[in-house]
């Protein structure tokens, strides 16, 4: 894109706070967000981030966009991931590995349930959102 | 039928022992008596957190928290909340109390007594995605800066907010803009202190990797308000990742004209560049940095002139932390006044904390100002790892000092660290637990700052040297109780005479071991004993021949063949070739083996 004038950045900002925000929301497509800070990708971040494409791959699964994020904060269970779905609430996963990776794609992305064991409750509420 | 609600049950260990999982089996038993096994889920999660006020259960998509549940609670909670959809209030968590806690802190869910403004993107954001940054109010303080407010205005809502720096000084940070602004140059400079280097700190790479562009909003708007033109973000090389996104987010900012020249069509020019550091850890401090930065050896200059008169190639220089920096945007966007209701008077606004050590839930926490250590370590670091007992806290790295367990209450803040003879330094903080000895943890961080020291001042080459020798001969037993007076002096010498504030401030993890754990220090001396077991000098291993069943295993073991003894009869250790390692300590399933 070429360089903005502020009517641009304000148009802008409007048209993808509506995609941010559209992104929670009933019947859109779902969302892997994977925690890739420094300590996410030496916990295995890549290795998870790797089985998701695999497993859409194989499945034929094509309406979940796979993207990536900073730090979350939650050292101890790293490798951390986010699933955004429709009608789910969104939920954290920590101390993931190829096969709750696995297990995240069959229980919750098909079937719509929970991986026991590994739901991780969000570190805080968020500032920016809640506005 | 599709499921309606997801109940989450903490599997935490702390929830765990008060019986989360006949929690969890009641609720499943529950609600398949109930008829509604198919619509609802029952999940065990990881540790909430929040383990006082456990067991804990959260009920989604509500939202609902429920603290303090009982395994008899299960069927009140399926009959009300799940067929009926009435929250059970006698076990919500009572959120009024938290937030009179919290201090005026509004609108907040703030049972996780975490606040998030520096970390308000990490995690959430593509940071690799500009994009994403403006749809979070990214670059909305900018178009403030630039078309609605004077340079003045900007100074004053800083000082309105009352931010201190957060490199750990806590130099009020409109004070250092004001500075700069006043100083008279036809050119001055912008720069960002990222060159962390405290052991067990990461809080400023997590924010530059996970939100790179809030630092260059950041400095943008200091540049506009001071009259620079130029920024340097002062980097170590260690940080690869970091450096990567920051690269990235220069170059999308520079696409978008939100770098570069007449930034949005305002006619404001500015750039920023990266230069790396090489990791020493002197080069952290503001006037050696500067140096390094012009690429000279990286030693620290007498104070005045401040970089603020005097910095980057003698011209007036802003030079401000990665966490500063990340705080800019929200308190132009949200206010100076919105700001100053955060945290304490002494220092408003939050904290992160890199929480490692012995604790179960490491992490990186962002808390308001005021928070109790107490919090920090067992409300959301869940407490100390295999049911041990806490001893102290490090914070401040190198520079800081021990908090022990009689201050867990202090609210955290400034002034109130200082006061109890530690800082907030950088923002590490370490949990030391009773295994550690703290003779042997004051060693470790002189030992660094000895290491680290650029030997250009007397007080800190000659001092360090000396400190850590005394403390050398403690742990190995040769100790006297004059040392303790000469370390003291020493130490003091030190903090009056040193050039930089990594000589001044040395002394003070060894100063406040000894203010807190002066009895560790006189076993040491006194008994020749390491209480903790840490000193290898001062302890020796013993087998205790009743509980010894001879299985050989501590034998196989030890890398020095110190262990004999018959198959089925009691060992011995030869403590003359023992080297202390703990191999068999570590081995031995009898509990036989015990140090002295």
């Amino acid at each position: 894109m070429a360089k903005m004038t502020l009517d641009q950045l304000r148009k802008l900002r409007e048209s993808k706070q509506d995609d941010i925000k559209r992104r929670a929301t009933e019947g859109k497509e779902g969302q892997i967000i994977i925690g890739m800070g420094t300590c996410g990708i030496a916990a295995g971040a890549k290795i998870v981030l790797d089985e998701f494409l695999d497993q859409f791959e194989k499945r034929g699964i094509t309406n979940i966009s796979v993207t990536q994020t900073g730090c979350m904060g939650l050292c101890s269970v790293e490798p951390t991931l986010e699933v955004i779905m429709p009608n789910m609430p969104n939920i954290i996963y920590g101390n993931v590995d190829k096969a709750t990776v696995d297990k995240i794609v069959e229980d919750h992305i098909i079937n719509k349930k929970l991986v026991n064991d590994h739901v991780i409750d969000r570190p805080a509420s968020d500032i920016v959102g809640d506005k | 039928m599709a499921i309606r609600n997801y109940i989450l049950v903490c599997g935490g260990s702390g929830c765990e022992s008060s019986h989360s999982d006949d929690i969890y089996k009641n609720l499943i038993a529950e609600a398949k008596a109930q008829g509604v096994a198919d619509e609802v889920q029952v999940v065990k999660t990881g540790c909430f957190g929040f383990c006082e006020q456990g067991p804990i259960v959260k009920i989604l998509p509500e939202d609902s928290f429920y603290v303090q549940v009982k395994p008899s609670d299960a069927k009140e909670l399926i009959s009300e909340h799940i067929i009926k959809g009435r929250q059970v209030e006698r076990l919500l968590y009572n959120k009024e109390t938290a937030k009179q806690k919290a201090g005026q802190v509004e609108d907040i869910n703030f049972y996780k007594k975490q606040y998030r403004i520096v970390l308000r993107n990490c995690g959430f954001i593509n940071p690799e995605n500009i994009d994403e940054y403006i749809a979070r109010d990214g670059y909305e303080a900018l178009e403030k800066v630039l078309f609605d407010l004077t340079p003045e205005d900007v100074i004053n809502e800083l000082k309105t907010a009352g931010l201190r720096g957060r490199g750990g000084a806590g130099f009020p940070t409109w004070m250092k803009w004001n500075f700069t602004k006043m100083a008279q140059n036809d050119v001055k400079y912008v720069a960002c202190n990222a060159d962390e280097g405290d052991p067990g700190a990461y809080m400023d790479r997590s924010t530059l990797e996970g939100d790179p562009h809030s630092i260059l909003e950041g400095m943008t708007i200091c540049g506009h308000t001071i009259g620079a033109n130029k920024g340097f973000i002062y980097i170590r090389a260690e940080y690869p990742l970091a450096i990567h996104r920051l690269e990235i987010a220069i170059k999308q900012a520079h696409e978008y004209g939100l770098l570069g020249k007449d930034i949005l069509g305002s006619g404001f020019d500015f750039d920023i560049e990266l230069r790396y550091g090489a990791g020493a850890f002197v080069c952290g401090e503001e006037t050696a940095l500067i140096q390094s930065l012009e690429g000279h050896r990286g030693m620290p200059q007498p104070r005045p002139p401040f970089p603020a008169v005097k910095g980057l190639w003698q011209k007036p220089t802003c030079l401000n932390n990665v966490e500063t920096w990340a705080n800019i945007p929200v308190i132009l966007t949200r206010g100076g006044e919105w700001f100053h209701k955060i945290g304490t008077e002494d220092s408003p606004g939050t904290k992160v904390f890199a929480l490692t050590g012995k604790i179960k839930n490491s992490g990186l926490v962002e808390v308001p100002m005021g928070t109790t250590l107490r919090e920090i370590v067992y409300d959301i670091g869940g407490g100390i790892t295999g049911g041990k007992k806490f001893k102290a806290v490090q914070t401040g790295g190198p520079s800081g000092g021990m908090i022990s367990a009689e201050n867990l209450d202090t609210p955290i803040d400034f002034g109130r660290l200082q006061s109890i003879g530690s800082m907030m330094g950088s923002g590490s903080m370490i949990v030391i637990n009773e295994d550690d000895c703290m003779v042997d943890v004051a060693k470790f961080y002189l030992n660094f700052s000895v290491d680290e020291a650029c030997g250009k001042c007397a007080p800190c080459r000659i001092g360090g040297r000396t400190l850590l020798n005394i403390l050398e001969k403690i742990t190995n037993g040769n100790g006297e109780l004059a040392d303790i007076k000469k370390m003291k002096d020493v130490a003091h010498a030190m903090q009056r005479g040193s050039l930089c504030a990594l000589g001044q401030t040395a002394p003070n993890p060894l100063i406040s071991s000894l203010k807190w754990f002066e009895d560790e220090f006189m076993a040491h001396i006194v008994d020749k004993k390491c209480p903790a077991g840490k000193c290898k000098k001062l302890i020796t291993y013993t087998i205790d021949p009743e509980k010894c069943v001879g299985c050989t295993a501590c034998a196989r073991k030890c890398p020095v063949g110190a262990i004999s003894g018959e198959v089925k009869k009691p060992h011995v250790i030869d403590t003359t070739v023992c080297i202390k390692c703990g191999a068999c300590i570590q081995t031995c399933k009898f509990g036989a083996i015990s140090i002295h």
